[in-house]
C-alpha cells in the first residue's frame, strides 16, 4: 500500500474536504443518470452509465484515457449533439427534469448547465465582452450598469478581478494560460448556471495556476453542483467529495472520494488508484 | 574500468558507419534540393524582371508625348457664327438654348484648320510647307480642342492665346524613334517637310515631350489616336468591379456559411459541392457564352454594357469566394464553437457571433483576388459585345463601355502598330499598378482585421 500512499497523499486538507455522511444529506441530489449509452457511429462509447450527482459537491470522474468519461461530461449539458454520429441512450434527469426530452430548449439548458473546457478558450474579445456575451444573448442584464455589475461579480468569483480590473478592455486571449481558464470560469458563471461542468480544466496549466484554479473550485462548490473530469488523481482526492471511476465506457465505482481512495471495493479502481493500469 | 567489449559494442560501430554513410548522402540530396529550389526561384524571378522590364520600357515613354506649343489667333474673319447669344436677349430659357445650339453648328463649321495652320507657321515663318503636310503634324482632333476653347470662353475671340496642342502619333513616332528614321520616303508615314518641321520644331523647343494626362482622361479615339486615353475602359471596369463586389460577396459568402454551417452532408450537397469546383475550372469564354445567352438574349439586357459584364465576372468570382470562405471556415478552431454553445449561444449565434468574424480576413483576400481575376479577365467580355469601339466615357452600368484589358487588346491589334505598341504597354501597366494597388488595400486590410481578433 505504500504505492498508494506514494500516489496520492491523504492529507488532512483532503480529510477535511470530504463530507460526512450527515453533512451528505443537506446535498440532495440534483442529477440522475440511468443506462445512458452513447454511440458515436458503430462503435459504443458509453455501456449503461447510472449515478446520481449531489448538489453543491464536486464530483470528480477519473479513470484512464478514452474511458468515456469526458463523452458522459458532455451528456450532461448536450455537448454531444454537436457530434455528427453521435447517439445518447437512457435517461439524464436534471431537478426531476429530463434533459433530452424533446420539451427542453438545448440552449436553455445550456444555460442552466455551465462548461469550462480542457484547453482555456476565450473569445477573440476583450475580457469584458467575454464575460458579457452570456448574459447578453440571454437578455440577462437590463442596463448596460446590470451588466457591468454582472461581469464585475463573475470576474470576481472567479477569483479574477483584481488582476484584470485595470484592463478589462483588452483581449482575453492576452492573459496567461491561468488567467484565461479562470475567465472561462467566469464567462461561465456569468450565464448564472447551477451546474458547472469541468473537463480537465488544469491540464493545460502549471501547477501554480492548478492550485489556484483547485482552490477556486473549492470555493465555488459553495453555490454550484460541480462535475470535473480529471487525469489527476490527486486533484480527485483534493477538489473532490464524490468520486466515480470510469473503465472502457464502464462506470466501474462510485462513491465518497475518501472512500475510493482508501478502501476501493473493486480491483479494476485499486489497480487504477494504484499506477497500474491507466 | 575494464578491457571487457560490451556485448553489442562492435554491432554499434557498424551501425555508426552506415549512418555516417547515408549522411553524406542525406547531405548530398540536400544540397541538390537546395540548389534546384534556388535555381527555380532565379528563373522564374528572371521571368518576372523580364516582364516587367520590357513592358516598362516601352509603355513609360508612352506617358511623355510630343506636344506643340503655339500662340493661336483666334480669328474674327474666320470664326463664323458672330457673337455668342445672351441669355438676357430670349424670352425664354428654350429659345435661348435653340439659339446656342443655332450658333454652336455656325463655329463648328468654321474654318479651324486654318487658325491652327496659322498658329503653326507663326513658329517657323521661312519653312516652306504644304497645309495638308503641315497639319499632319499634330493630331486631327486639334480643331476641336480649339473650337472648345472658343465654346468654353467666346472673349478669345481676336486674341492670340498659348495652347497646347499634341503633336499626331506619326509625329510623336518619328521624334521618338519608334519608327525607322532611315527608311526610304516612300516607307514613311510623313511627308519629307513634316518630318523636317517636327525636327526644327522638337530643336527650337516648340515641341516638347509632356506628360500625357490625356491618357487618364480621354476615351480611345481612332481618328486621333495621338488623343487615345483609357477614361472608358476604366470607368467600364470600375462599374464591373461594383457589380462583381455587390453580387459576388453576399452571394458567395452566404453559401459558403450554408453549406459549411448548416447544410445536410447527403448526395445533394456533395453534388453542389463538387459541382462548385468544377465550377472554377470553367475555361472564362464559357463564361462568356452564358452571359451572352442568359443575360443578354434571354434576359434582354444591352448588350456592350458593364451590368451584364459585372454578371458574368460575378458568376467567375463566385467559385473563388465560396472555395476560400469554406476553406477559412473549417480553419476556425473547434474550441470557439464549443465555447459559445457551451455558454447557450444557438447555433445561429455561434456562426454569427464568433465563427464567421474569424473568417473576416480569409473572405476579404478571397474578394480582392477574386476582383483582381476579374478586372483582368478579357475572353468573356468580347462575346457579350465588350469589344465595341465606344468614343463616351459611360454614364452608368448600363451603357455601352470596354474594360481595361479589352483596350489592351483592342490597341494591340490596331493598324498604328508603331505607336499602339507602347500606348498597349502603357495601358498594361496602368492595369498592374490597379492591381497592386488592390493587392495592397487586401494586404492592409487583413492586417488590421488580424490584429484586432
Amino acid at each position: 500500500m505504500d504505492v498508494l500512499a506514494g500516489k496520492v497523499k491523504v492529507t488532512s486538507k483532503t480529510l477535511d474536504q470530504t463530507m460526512n455522511p450527515a453533512e451528505l444529506m443537506d446535498h440532495p441530489i440534483r442529477l440522475t443518470a440511468r443506462d445512458v449509452t452513447v454511440h458515436y457511429g458503430e462503435k459504443q462509447a458509453l455501456h449503461g452509465i447510472s449515478i446520481d450527482i449531489p448538489d453543491r459537491a464536486v464530483t470528480a470522474f477519473i479513470g484512464p484515457s478514452g474511458c468515456g468519461k469526458s463523452t458522459f461530461l458532455r451528456c450532461i449539458n448536450r455537448m454531444n449533439d454537436t457530434i455528427e454520429g453521435a447517439k445518447v441512450g437512457g435517461k439524464i434527469e436534471l431537478d426531476g427534469e429530463d434533459i433530452y426530452s424533446p420539451d427542453l430548449d438545448v440552449v436553455e439548458l445550456r444555460a442552466r448547465v455551465g462548461m469550462v473546457f480542457q484547453k482555456p478558450n476565450p473569445f477573440p474579445k476583450s475580457i469584458y465582452d467575454n464575460v458579457a456575451y452570456g448574459p447578453r444573448i440571454h437578455g440577462l442584464a437590463k442596463s448596460k450598469a446590470d451588466l457591468d455589475e454582472i461581469v464585475i461579480s463573475s470576474l470576481r468569483k472567479a477569483g479574477l478581478f483584481e488582476e484584470v480590473k485595470d484592463r478589462l478592455s483588452e483581449p482575453g486571449t492576452g492573459l496567461s494560460g491561468g488567467q484565461q481558464q479562470r475567465l472561462c470560469i467566469a464567462r461561465a458563471i456569468a450565464v448564472g448556471p447551477e451546474v458547472i461542468l469541468m473537463d480537465e480544466p488544469c491540464s493545460a496549466l502549471d501547477p501554480i495556476a492548478t492550485a489556484i484554479i483547485e482552490e477556486l473550485i473549492d470555493e465555488l462548490r459553495e453555490n454550484y453542483t460541480i462535475v470535473i473530469v480529471t487525469h489527476s488523481m490527486q486533484q480527485a482526492a483534493r477538489v473532490s467529495q464524490k468520486t466515480a471511476f470510469f473503465h472502457l465506457g464502464n462506470l466501474i465505482e462510485h462513491g465518497d472520494t475518501e472512500e475510493i481512495f482508501t478502501n476501493p471495493v473493486n480491483k479494476q479502481t485499486q489497480d487504477y488508484i494504484m499506477g497500474r493500469i491507466g | 574500468m575494464t578491457d571487457t567489449v560490451l556485448p553489442g559494442a562492435s554491432a554499434g560501430a557498424q551501425n555508426r558507419d552506415q549512418v555516417r554513410k547515408s549522411l553524406t548522402r542525406r547531405h548530398r540530396n540536400e544540397a541538390l534540393f537546395r540548389w534546384a529550389g534556388i535555381l527555380s526561384i532565379a528563373a522564374a524571378l528572371g521571368f518576372v524582371a523580364i516582364l516587367f522590364g520590357m513592358i516598362l520600357s516601352k509603355g513609360l515613354p508612352s506617358f511623355w508625348q510630343s506636344t506643340v506649343h503655339v500662340e493661336a489667333y483666334f480669328d474674327p474673319e474666320l470664326i463664323e457664327g458672330g457673337p455668342r447669344p445672351e441669355l438676357a436677349d430670349f424670352p425664354s430659357q428654350a429659345d435661348y438654348q435653340e439659339a446656342v445650339n443655332k450658333w454652336q453648328r455656325a463655329v463648328t463649321l468654321s474654318n479651324w484648320n486654318r487658325i491652327v495652320e496659322t498658329a503653326l507657321r507663326a513658329e517657323a515663318p521661312d519653312f516652306e510647307i504644304e497645309s495638308r503636310d503641315l497639319l499632319e503634324l499634330v493630331n486631327s482632333a486639334a480643331r476641336f480642342q480649339l473650337r472648345d476653347m472658343y465654346f468654353a470662353n467666346s472673349d478669345v475671340l481676336g486674341q492670340t492665346v498659348p495652347v497646347s496642342i499634341l503633336a499626331s502619333a506619326n509625329t510623336d513616332n518619328w521624334l521618338k524613334g519608334t519608327i525607322n528614321r532611315d527608311a526610304p520616303d516612300d516607307r514613311q508615314q510623313l511627308a519629307a517637310t513634316t518630318r523636317a518641321l517636327a525636327d526644327q520644331f522638337e530643336a527650337n523647343g516648340t515641341i516638347s515631350f509632356d506628360f500625357a494626362w490625356h491618357i487618364f482622361t480621354n476615351v480611345d479615339s481612332r481618328s486621333a489616336p495621338a488623343t487615345a486615353g483609357l477614361a472608358g475602359a476604366f470607368m467600364g471596369s470600375l462599374y464591373m468591379m461594383i457589380v462583381v463586389i455587390v453580387l459576388a460577396v453576399p452571394i458567395g459568402v452566404a453559401s459558403a456559411v450554408y453549406l459549411e454551417e448548416f447544410a445536410p452532408k447527403n448526395r445533394l450537397t456533395d453534388l453542389i459541392e463538387v459541382n462548385i469546383n468544377n465550377l472554377a475550372a470553367v475555361p472564362s469564354i464559357v463564361f462568356g457564352l452564358l452571359g451572352a445567352a442568359v443575360f443578354i438574349n434571354y434576359l434582354g439586357l444591352p448588350r456592350s454594357a458593364p451590368l451584364v459584364g459585372g454578371l458574368v465576372l460575378t458568376l467567375m468570382t463566385l467559385p473563388t469566394i465560396i472555395i476560400a470562405t469554406r476553406a477559412a471556415l473549417r480553419a476556425v478552431p473547434p474550441s470557439l464553437r464549443q465555447a459559445a454553445l457551451g455558454l447557450g449561444a444557438s447555433h445561429n449565434q455561434t456562426v454569427f457571433h464568433h465563427v464567421l468574424p474569424m473568417t473576416y480576413p480569409g473572405v476579404l483576400t478571397a474578394t480582392i483576388i477574386g476582383v483582381a481575376q476579374a478586372l483582368g479577365e478579357t475572353a468573356p467580355l468580347l462575346l457579350i459585345g465588350m469589344s465595341a469601339f465606344i468614343a463616351n466615357i459611360p454614364a452608368g452600368p448600363l451603357d455601352s463601355a470596354t474594360a481595361l484589358p479589352v483596350q489592351i487588346y483592342l490597341w494591340q491589334g490596331n493598324e498604328n502598330r508603331n505607336f499602339f505598341e507602347a500606348r498597349t504597354s502603357a495601358a498594361i501597366i496602368v492595369l498592374l499598378g490597379l492591381m497592386l494597388l488592390l493587392n495592397a488595400i487586401a494586404i492592409f486590410l487583413r492586417s488590421r482585421l488580424e490584429k484586432r481578433a
